[in-house]
């Protein structure tokens, strides 16, 4: 069995690295080894359930993993729907009692998202939750919540209109320290479908010739608005979440098949656009939102 | 519209506002709550769509956001921007829309849909007034302006626009997208705002 050792901290700077490691024992039995994790931002979260969802389709049978042994830890995990989440995913042992997200500290536990109805639950979920945490915590407007109900909705429908296949959602709020010195929400979006790529081939693929591939994909959704659908009203949801993203001063990046590409700020040093990622399927979206500077 | 029933048809515009609202009807739909994902808004649009009278007889529809909390960007492309789409016509629709209620948590998705659809709508803002969103040329606003404060205007008196309208197709423009309402038989120019008022 390849044992893979998760990230100690396993955040948007460490899943790239993680998932290239991951590909690279696709199709033999693989234990994942959490027991030393110290830190899961929602990415971490989600980036463990799309690898051992990698693992288990590659090799056909679950892959093992070792739960993180650090009681804070496995308690906020717990809060985090991550055990309910990776029980059908992986061979792991019981948990035990896990904490429920509700009246903690939770702005998003992990969420499957297969259908349209489960983005109409991600929503009302957090509603109540997301106005609170974004004026007291990141001083945005009490008005905010309406903007990130709504980007929540766009980003969890991209799933459902082009996956085909079903995914996750999660979203947390923390302090970062050491890039910002501010409070920051994580929101991250996940799924193990056919990727910009294979969402779009059948369109555009013929107008790219030879440049087809997951960088121009991505740079068509991404940049351009370009959907599979021919409805001119199609292809809106990305690029209302760039320009609210931007508005707030976050970041937004999605790494679908072999590449990533991101819009960063000032703050953020991400490059645009990186290619020749080991290839993983679906799309991975995260979005920081960093606190409002009482200055500005 | 020649050979259309609609010539056969008397109508009476006044008699709309004065609340007598058949062959033109009038309507109201409220839209309640967090309008969200596709599925929704395309349903909600069928709703509406089914209020309607069909072909041949023309309507105009108040569309109340009020009670809407939340709309997203999919769900307003299906219930505005493919509302309005469905219903263009170049000699004119026979629906007409007038949106109600549009404050600070669906303006921007409302805006955004029209503007991806390169449409226009009437809307009412909170404290009520009319205004003319979306996208539109100088001359479209112009003339849709002078209407607006002239309310109506009899097919002879079409100069008093024209003075506006250094961009003669305007009017027809604003005709065709349904934003100023032209009585088929009189060829009387009416302001959407004036055909909605007995509806408030």
């Amino acid at each position: 069995m390849n044992v893979i050792t998760v990230p100690s901290s396993f955040d948007r700077a460490t899943i790239d690295s993680f998932l290239d490691e991951v590909h690279k024992h696709l199709g033999e039995r693989i234990l994942f080894d959490a027991r030393h994790v110290r830190w899961f931002d929602p990415n971490g979260l989600l980036g463990l359930l799309v690898a051992g969802r990698m693992a288990h389709d590659a090799h056909g049978v679950p892959p093992r993993l070792e739960l993180p042994e650090q009681a804070d830890v496995a308690a906020y995990v717990g809060r985090m729907g991550l055990y309910s989440a990776a029980r059908d995913i992986f061979d792991m042992d019981d948990p035990g009692r896990s904490t429920s997200s509700r009246n903690s500290d939770v702005l998003l536990e992990i969420t499957p998202i297969g259908s349209h109805g489960d983005v109409h639950h991600v929503v009302d979920q957090v509603q109540g939750r997301a106005s609170a945490i974004l004026a007291q915590k990141l001083n945005y407007s009490v008005t905010a919540a309406v903007p990130f109900a709504v980007i929540l909705s766009e980003v969890c429908q991209n799933i459902v209109e082009h996956a085909e296949a079903s995914g996750w959602v999660a979203a947390q709020t923390y302090f970062w320290k050491q890039r910002l010195g501010r409070q920051v929400v994580v929101i991250s979006v996940m799924d193990v479908g056919r990727g910009f790529r294979g969402s779009l081939q059948d369109e555009h693929a013929a107008r790219y010739g030879d440049r087809w591939g997951d960088v121009t994909s991505l740079e068509a959704a991404f940049l351009h608005g370009l959907t599979r659908f021919p409805d001119s009203g199609r292809g809106q949801g990305i690029q209302q979440m760039r320009k609210q993203v931007r508005k707030w001063n976050g970041a937004i990046s999605i790494r679908s098949g072999t590449a990533r590409i991101s819009q960063v700020p000032e703050w953020d040093d991400t490059p645009p656009l990186t290619d020749g990622l080991a290839p993983v399927p679906g799309a991975l979206i995260t979005m920081v939102l960093p606190a409002k500077d009482e200055t500005e | 519209m020649t050979g259309d029933p609609l010539d056969r048809i008397a109508i009476d515009v006044q008699a709309i506002l004065d609340g007598i609202g058949d062959p033109v009807v009038q309507q109201r739909v409220s839209l309640h709550s967090y309008l969200i994902t596709r599925p929704t808004g395309r349903a909600v649009r069928m709703a509406i769509e089914a209020q309607l009278p069909g072909p041949g007889r023309l309507s105009v529809s108040v569309i109340d956001f009020s009670e809407v909390r939340l709309i997203d960007f999919s769900c307003a492309d299906e219930v505005v921007a493919k509302l309005l789409l469905a219903y263009r016509r170049e000699e004119g629709p026979d629906a007409f829309f007038v949106f109600r209620g549009i404050g600070e948590a669906q303006e921007p998705q409302v805006l955004a849909v029209l503007e991806r659809q390169a449409l226009a709508a009437v809307v009412q803002t909170p404290e009520g007034v009319y205004e003319l969103v979306g996208v539109h040329s100088d001359a479209e606003r112009a003339v849709w302006a002078r209407m607006e404060d002239l309310g109506t205007v009899d097919a002879d008196g079409v100069d008093r626009l024209v003075e506006v309208d250094r961009d003669e197709g305007a009017l027809d423009r604003l005709v065709a997208r349904g934003l100023v309402f032209r009585a088929p038989d009189s060829g009387r120019l009416h302001a959407l705002s004036r055909l909605v008022r007995p509806a408030s």
